[in-house]
């Protein structure tokens, strides 16, 4: 019964949300709601499941002396800090002035902001090692690469200064993002989307199981 | 106060991009600090935004009174919640090896839940609607579209179908299938080149922001 | 001298020069810095030659050390932050289409905004909400923010602090709950669209400072997507625009645009040719865009510039490579 009421479960509420396009009514849209309600919730525990793994892993480190245990503290130390700061705070505690939103100003957005920017980085010097226009396939990728870049900063234009407005590299950019860029997204949303069904139904029929695990 | 938070930021900034030097032990703590704080941010934010906000609330509805004490103001409880209450306890108790299996259920209703709702929207949004308005009047209902807008359309109808056809991977690219698959591939390279000078746009704008940081709300050098 | 020496000396040299130089900021040493015209083209020049002799070395086979190319972009990045060099954005199709939806809003309309967004996404779209939280209060629009991201209602608060303390908004004495509300996070994805498709209430029992939903004036008489007039994502992933447009706008029937992230915006496209998004900003050339038809001196302008020396960069970089590339081929051609 540990994996068969599982898969009950997936089946009824996939249908649930699958009837309630059909049915928009009692039964079907008061059903959908509660298990709206219920998915909020249950994804906020999902959430917390995560951070309180990563404490347990965190914790294990420490107590077991394992390398770079000493960054396993700071770690926990950063969360305790923040949580306690947070959940003290009461209803207001992300307020302007607490502090939660000094922390989350000053310390997480700075954090997260930068970790993501160093990509930059990376992304020219990948593309002064490897990007190399091997076959006309590439050269077509880079040429449109090229067009868009320089069509969507001012410089562009700037450039092709001497060329008709309607020619101008802005426009030219405009040209491939609105028509074939968008037919190139549009085929690869329609072939997503038809493997999306299918894996969508065979979740809620049952024949797919590989979410619920090994063992028994 | 603000000195003192400015400079945390600049340092915790710096460390950050120590790594592009070389790997060091200033990154790997500020590494850990964002590790850990990200965590507890979003630890934090979740019980105060969905397990206090809409479970507590939603179950145990604050009264409000009036001056005259009167109660004014008060919503029926909703003791279905608890049920979603129950589901996320039974998340948590995949932190325990040996009761981890009964976290199968909620983990199924999630599944369950976003199988049934994406089948029909993707259905809709992102095949149909997108079928829909690749079946087109090319030269328009009258011909009255310009040069501009029938080449767009051609390139659209004959994009989205050729780039189709290079998906199908059932039948092999061979004579006619495969010069049309070709051009598919082709219109897919665009579409990645184009792809990649906008995601070149987005780091570039990441860092661009941080300089700002750095000598703009730091260093006061520039306005 | 050994490199852990050089390297301690270098960051203290460092150190030192930050020291004196936000010492100078607090004390009023050291003023704003602006290149000269004629020093940011010497400028452009050396960076051309630096360039140049880039490709010199790479030609001769000597592929210049990653690091050289970290420092390079760092180095190309900043120094436009300090030029004098005017740019101003063509306005593209997309935004112009967003910019004629909202226009034609009356007032008294309510625009819900939705910040689907993290710090990381804040440069791009931080611009494009700040520009058009602005422009909504300007006109009398009534917003309506929430987000499907904890920190979006946060990243909303600080572009509502930066456009509160605008002095033609200052004028106009708004009001928290009146004139704008900030419903603040709920976790749960597309489930929060769908739900607030039937009632905003059940997602939201109440707004960012505790206040109850049903409180709240400015949204008395909206029980869901059928009393919002428009509606606005700034998104930068999942949840975000797509999922909005597949709920609410497919089935709710949500007039909507959006601002996305540069890397999400190529694939918005489709949605906006097949008419299920009224309009979009991409990345931070669509908040200058959208900066320059509201006329709102924001970040996105500013940023034009070292986004503009950044794209030449990465080109150069990749023409660089390819020419040693080529030449190599051809070489190694000739031998066979």
């Amino acid at each position: 019964m540990r994996r068969e009421i599982p898969l009950i479960i997936t089946g009824v509420v996939g249908v649930v949300f699958l009837l309630q396009y059909f049915i928009p009514h009692w039964p079907f849209d008061e059903m959908s709601g509660w298990f709206s309600d219920w998915f909020s919730i249950v994804q906020a525990f999902a959430i917390w499941l995560g951070a309180l793994n990563l404490l347990k892993i965190s914790a294990q480190k420490v107590i077991g002396k394992k390398s770079d245990w000493g960054f396993a503290v700071v770690i926990i130390v950063s969360f305790l800090i923040i949580v306690i700061v947070g959940l003290t705070g009461g209803e207001g505690y992300r307020e302007t002035g607490t502090g939660f939103s000094w922390l989350y100003k000053y310390v997480y957005s700075s954090l997260s902001a930068t970790m993501f920017s160093i990509l930059a980085f990376f992304v020219a010097s990948a593309s002064y090692r490897a990007f190399r226009a091997r076959n006309f396939e590439a050269t077509l990728l880079l040429v449109s690469a090229f067009f868009v870049m320089l069509g969507r900063v001012p410089v562009g234009d700037n450039i092709s200064f001497f060329l008709p407005d309607e020619y101008q590299l802005s426009q030219i950019a405009n040209w491939i993002m609105t028509w074939p860029q968008t037919a190139g997204q549009r085929a690869i949303m329609i072939g997503i989307a038809l493997g999306l069904v299918s894996t969508s139904l065979r979740i809620i029929l049952g024949i797919e199981r590989s979410y619920l695990g090994g063992g028994d | 106060m603000e000195h003192v938070a400015l400079w945390i930021a600049a340092f915790l900034t710096l460390g950050i991009y120590s790594f592009l030097y070389k790997d060091n032990i200033w990154y790997k703590l500020c590494e850990s600090i964002f590790v850990g704080i990200s965590a507890g941010y979003w630890f934090v934010v979740l019980f105060w935004d969905n397990i206090y906000g809409k479970f507590w609330v939603g179950v145990f509805p604050p009264k409000a009174y009036n001056d005259a004490g009167e109660l004014v103001n008060s919503a029926e409880p909703d003791y279905l919640l608890i049920v979603g209450a129950v589901l996320g306890v039974m998340m948590i108790s995949r932190l325990i090896p040996k009761i981890g299996w009964v976290s199968r259920w909620p983990l199924a209703f999630i599944v369950g839940s976003t199988s049934g709702l994406y089948l029909i929207n993707y259905f809709t949004s992102n095949m149909m609607r997108q079928v829909e308005a690749t079946i087109i009047p090319l030269f328009g209902m009258n011909y009255e579209l310009s040069a501009y807008d029938i080449i767009g359309n051609l390139v659209i109808v004959i994009g989205t179908f050729t780039g189709l056809v290079y998906f199908f991977f059932s039948k092999e690219h061979k004579g006619w299938f495969g010069r049309t698959a070709k051009i598919g591939i082709w219109t897919i390279m665009i579409t990645f080149g184009a792809s990649f000078g906008y995601t070149v746009m987005s780091r570039m704008s990441l860092l661009i922001g941080r300089i700002d940081f750095l000598f703009g709300d730091w260093l006061g050098l520039i306005k | 001298m050994s490199t852990r020496a050089k390297e301690i000396l270098v960051i203290g040299i460092v150190l030192l020069f930050s020291i004196i130089i936000y010492l100078g900021k607090v004390f009023g040493w050291v003023e704003v810095i602006r290149f000269s015209p004629l020093v940011s083209m010497i400028l452009i020049g050396i960076l051309f030659l630096a360039l140049l002799y880039i490709l010199v070395l790479t030609l001769k086979g000597h592929l210049i050390e990653r690091r050289a190319v970290f420092l390079f972009v760092a180095i190309s990045v900043a120094l436009p932050f300090f030029m004098t060099i005017s740019q101003s954005a063509r306005i593209s199709p997309e935004v112009q289409q967003l910019y004629d939806n909202v226009s034609e809003l009356p007032k008294g309309s309510k625009v819900l905004v939705s910040f689907d967004f993290d710090p990381p996404s804040a440069p791009e779209l931080q611009p494009m909400a700040e520009s058009f939280l602005h422009y909504c209060l300007l006109n009398d629009l009534k917003v309506i923010i929430m987000g499907l991201w904890p920190q979006g209602p946060q990243q909303a608060n600080l572009a509502m602090d930066r456009v509160l303390k605008k002095e033609d908004i200052i004028a106009k004495k708004l009001r928290d709950g009146k004139d704008y509300v900030n419903l603040g996070f709920q976790a749960g994805n597309e489930f929060v669209i769908k739900g607030m498709g039937a009632d905003f209430s059940s997602m939201f029992k109440s707004d960012y400072s505790g206040n109850s939903y049903h409180d709240i004036e400015i949204v008395k008489n909206v029980k869901n997507f059928s009393d919002i007039d428009f509606a606005f994502n700034l998104s930068a992933g999942y949840p975000g625009t797509q999922e909005w447009v597949q709920i609410a706008v497919d089935r709710y029937g949500l007039s909507m645009g959006a601002g996305n992230t540069a890397v999400q915006a190529p694939m918005m496209y489709t949605y906006v040719n097949a008419g299920q998004l009224k309009g979009l900003l991409g990345g931070i050339k669509g908040a200058a865009e959208f900066e320059n038809i509201v006329d709102y001196i924001g970040k996105g302008t500013k940023y034009m510039l070292s986004q503009s020396f950044a794209h030449m960069i990465v080109i150069a970089f990749i023409i660089i490579g390819n020419v040693a590339y080529f030449k190599n081929e051809r070489g190694k051609k000739k031998k066979h």
